[in-house]
């Protein structure tokens, strides 16, 4: 049994298998109970880390075959660039409204979590670690490391951001009364990276294409926004 | 065939990015610059649609189950970072909320103001043409 267990553990198939089955599972809730807190990603998270502590299996011993599906993440970031493309004459017909609303949401970002920062009293290093929160992944790493932040801290600040993005897109846009498929976009990819955009495109092209705009052009800005902000803690 | 062409593309364009992060000091990610050069190359033509559009909308579809790996690895980082979760929770989830209304409000304000006589019908318009 234990031999079983190893076996399992050390093929690289393992990782990749539970993690596509993990998601199909989740995939599968969401469809049936039609709820947004039943997202995918949440669910196969949940599973997969269940399994591995059940089964007594490192981080390492997953990633070692998950990883694999992570080196999509480049190309697939890179074909955000198709919908973008297929979307442009939206881009072009509203050019204040993307760049207005991009740069007052990554203000608004860096702003509030300033002051939150101020009112958790929290050091220079958490403080930083939060700045690029609502950016994808991969900026956002980038710039925590350029920061000498926690780059543990980016990554959970991250996810929370896109789970919560992509669950509370919907009720944020009806609740805030933003109505405009082209607004809705912008907000949700400034708010919550890739993760949001998912659930944007789930809305509908122009949101999909809005919001993978918006996680390019907010990343940029947060690059430059960070370092105006990173001393105020 | 025709998606191996078009995943190669794609895959050439990740790695012209990565030399990109790799030569160019600046915190921006290799799929920063790959998704520029692809938005560069279709503005171009240089890229023309066709040619990578069916491989390209593969990988987005499947974008979300991408992000499971990084986002188990809260497992590792969990016992560290328990002193720190209520701080992370909350900042994470108000200015969550706070910049997707603000930037919201702000595209549809300003929309709304310089298209007063289109607003609403915005993607009704565009379907038509």
């Amino acid at each position: 049994m234990e031999a079983i267990r190893e076996t399992l553990a050390q093929s690289v198939f393992f990782g990749m298998v539970i993690s596509l089955l993990c998601y199909q599972i989740g995939a599968a809730v969401q469809k049936k109970t039609k709820l947004a807190i039943a997202n995918p990603l949440l669910i196969s998270v949940v599973i997969i880390i269940g399994i591995l502590m059940l089964l007594d299996i490192d981080y390492d011993a997953y990633y070692n075959g998950a990883k694999y599906i992570q080196y999509f993440l480049t190309p697939a970031t890179v074909s955000l660039a198709v919908p973008l493309y297929r979307q442009m004459r939206y881009i072009k017909k509203y050019p204040a409204a993307v760049f207005g609303s991009i740069a007052s949401g990554v203000l608004m970002a860096m702003g509030s979590i300033f002051l939150m920062g101020l009112a958790f009293g929290l050091t220079h290093e958490q403080y930083v670690s939060l700045l690029p929160k609502s950016i994808t992944t991969a900026i956002g790493i980038g710039i925590t490391e350029k920061m000498g932040g926690m780059v543990n801290v980016t990554i959970i600040a991250i996810s929370i951001t896109g789970i919560l993005g992509n669950i509370a897109a919907e009720g944020v846009c009806r609740l805030f009364r933003i109505q405009e498929p082209v607004a809705k976009g912008l907000a949700i990819g400034t708010a919550s990276h890739a993760l949001g955009t998912a659930k944007a495109m789930e809305m509908g092209e122009v949101e999909g294409a809005m919001s993978s705009l918006s996680i390019v052009v907010a990343g940029i800005l947060t690059v430059v926004t960070v370092s105006i902000f990173a001393p105020f803690i | 065939m025709k998606f191996i062409r078009q995943l190669t593309i794609i895959f050439c364009i990740s790695l012209i990015a990565e030399l990109m992060e790799y030569l160019i000091p600046l915190p921006v990610a290799a799929s920063v610059y790959g998704l520029v050069l692809m938005l560069a190359g279709l503005m171009t033509r240089l890229i023309p649609l066709e040619k990578v559009e069916g491989a390209a909308d593969f990988l987005v579809e499947i974008m979300p189950i991408l992000f499971i790996p990084p986002t188990v690895s809260i497992m590792i980082s969990f016992e560290v970072l328990k002193q720190l979760l209520i701080p992370v929770t909350v900042v994470s989830v108000v200015s969550t909320i706070l910049v997707m209304a603000v930037t919201g409000r702000t595209a549809q304000g300003i929309m709304r103001r310089s298209h007063k006589d289109r607003g609403m019908s915005v993607s009704a318009e565009e379907k038509g043409k």
